[in-house]
């Protein structure tokens, strides 16, 4: 295969660490190490690392960063403190999800928006369009190819960033950001994850990544892939753009209503607002499946072998020892206990309704 | 290197004689495409599989893959052992991760069709570029 696929600046370190590499999003990823499990298992445990140097970082700078923000986002920026960050949807004027975003406020009117490598292209084009029709007076700066991003996830994560940043990012609440520096480099950090467990996500400059990497496995911290990450996230019921959301999904079917502010004017309000009204015909939820058979998109959730939904993300949880799976069903059959049907490969599985997340981790302070 | 007192098929599975018995598994390269395994389907005893009909399923943490059976035969018993603990199918491909065995009938057959290690070795070096 001749690929035009792009590498981050991890790719090398990837492939001397045995990494497996698949296509993703338009770049060579790894998707697991040695074994999915033991990854997980690592970053619930311990600690792990991942390259996500392919997800999209622009930063919007000027005058008009605040009202941009505020006017594609659904959630509040505005009130945003500087040094904190927020997730946050891109809609569409429908109430279709573009993309699921961190927005870090790093000045006044200076933002870093963390978006989805599959859509990064689509968001700097929406950028563009609002800053030519409402925005003029800001520049936009995508910063993706110069630099890599490293999320070091698991309850290591904070004593061992320590131990490598005189600047102590263990002093950060959740979505707090930061700046230290790392053997002479300077480098940012916010206390963000896709994980379900502390962790922090560290942004750097390129050719300073593989440095990092191995210092930070040196001190304990597993390489983990993309399959590792997938579980992960589902176990915290995180949703996945093109996965659990996309343009036919809207925030309050997806069950992210918290962090859509129906007060404010933004991009799609008016669709959500009467979607908020009328309520939505179908709702995301979490599935305890019984069979040993893992249900996975696009599997048809049933009941009395009627069709009342779909599966969007499923696995097996190694911390639950079960399998799980997020999936919108019809209104009628949310409650938690719900009885419901997976049709898994022409087999009936049996599921119910669960509270989310399907792990959340024990909070100490 | 896979071993050579056995056959293999083009599908990453292999066979191996034993007295009038074929046992069968998946090979070495083929868990390791799948990964972690959490889940071995596999027929009844007594079913009759032909050459190259499904056998059953593999399923890991990633995706699932249907297994067929490299030879023809009537299965006559089952790894229970797998199907408790999946993850043998990760550990011994070759030895107590095996799946069924099958009375052995016709074997010249189905066996002639099959590939030998080192001609099943030449093609996962090719499929792993």
């Amino acid at each position: 295969m001749t690929s035009s696929l792009n590498r981050t600046a991890l790719y090398d370190t990837h492939i001397k660490l045995g990494g497996r590499m698949v296509p993703f999003a338009g770049f060579e990823m790894p998707v697991q190490y040695n074994s999915i499990l033991e990854e997980s298992n690592a970053v619930r445990t311990k600690g792990g690392l991942f390259d996500v140097s392919h997800m999209g970082r622009i930063y919007i700078s000027g005058p008009d960063s605040t009202s941009l923000c505020d006017w594609i986002q659904t959630n509040k920026i505005g009130n945003l403190r500087i040094g904190r960050a927020r997730y946050s949807l891109i809609c569409n004027e429908n109430g279709g999800i573009i993309d699921d975003t961190v927005t870090y406020r790093l000045n006044a009117d200076r933002y870093l928006l963390v978006c989805n490598a599959s859509n990064r292209q689509v968001i700097r084009e929406w950028l563009d369009r609002w800053q030519s029709e409402k925005f003029p007076n800001l520049t936009i700066d995508d910063i993706t190819t110069e630099t890599v991003m490293i999320a070091v996830q698991g309850p290591y994560a904070a004593p061992i960033l320590d131990e490598l940043c005189p600047e102590t990012p263990s002093k950060l609440r959740f979505f707090g950001s930061g700046e230290g520096t790392i053997d002479g480099s300077k480098v940012f950090y916010g206390r963000t994850g896709y994980t379900g467990e502390d962790g922090f996500e560290v942004i750097l400059e390129a050719e300073k990544g593989p440095s990092l990497w191995n210092k930070l496995v040196d001190k304990g911290m597993s390489s983990c892939g993309l399959g590792a990450r997938d579980v992960l996230r589902l176990e915290a019921a995180l949703p996945l753009h093109g996965s659990d959301i996309d343009l036919t999904t809207n925030p309050i079917e997806a069950g992210l209503e918290r962090f859509v502010k129906l007060d404010k004017d933004f991009v799609g309000v008016e669709s959500l607002r009467k979607q908020n009204e009328t309520g939505t015909e179908r709702k995301l939820v979490g599935l305890l499946s019984t069979g040993r058979s893992i249900p996975r998109h696009d599997h048809l959730i049933k009941q009395n072998e009627i069709t009342i939904g779909k599966i969007t993300s499923g696995g097996y949880s190694p911390t639950l020892d079960r399998n799980i799976a997020l999936g919108y069903v019809s209104r009628d059959f949310t409650t938690v206990d719900q009885h419901l049907n997976i049709d898994i490969r022409g087999r009936l599985t049996d599921a119910v309704v669960a509270n989310l997340p399907f792990y959340a981790r024990k909070k100490e302070e | 290197m896979n071993p050579s007192d056995r056959k293999y098929s083009k599908d990453h599975e292999w066979a191996q004689i034993v007295g009038n018995e074929v046992i069968v598994g998946i090979t070495d390269f083929a868990q390791q495409q799948l990964g972690d395994i959490v889940y071995v389907d596999l027929p009844e005893v007594g079913s009759n599989l032909d050459q190259s009909s499904k056998l059953g399923e593999v399923e890991s943490v990633k995706a699932v893959s249907d297994i067929f059976s490299p030879v023809g035969g009537k299965v006559i018993e089952v790894n229970q052992a797998v199907i408790d603990s999946p993850e043998l199918v990760n550990q011994d491909p070759s030895g107590s991760g095996w799946l069924v065995k099958l009375a052995l009938r016709d074997e010249s057959s189905d066996f002639n069709s099959l590939l030998t290690s080192e001609e099943y070795d030449e093609l996962i070096e090719n499929e792993a570029h």
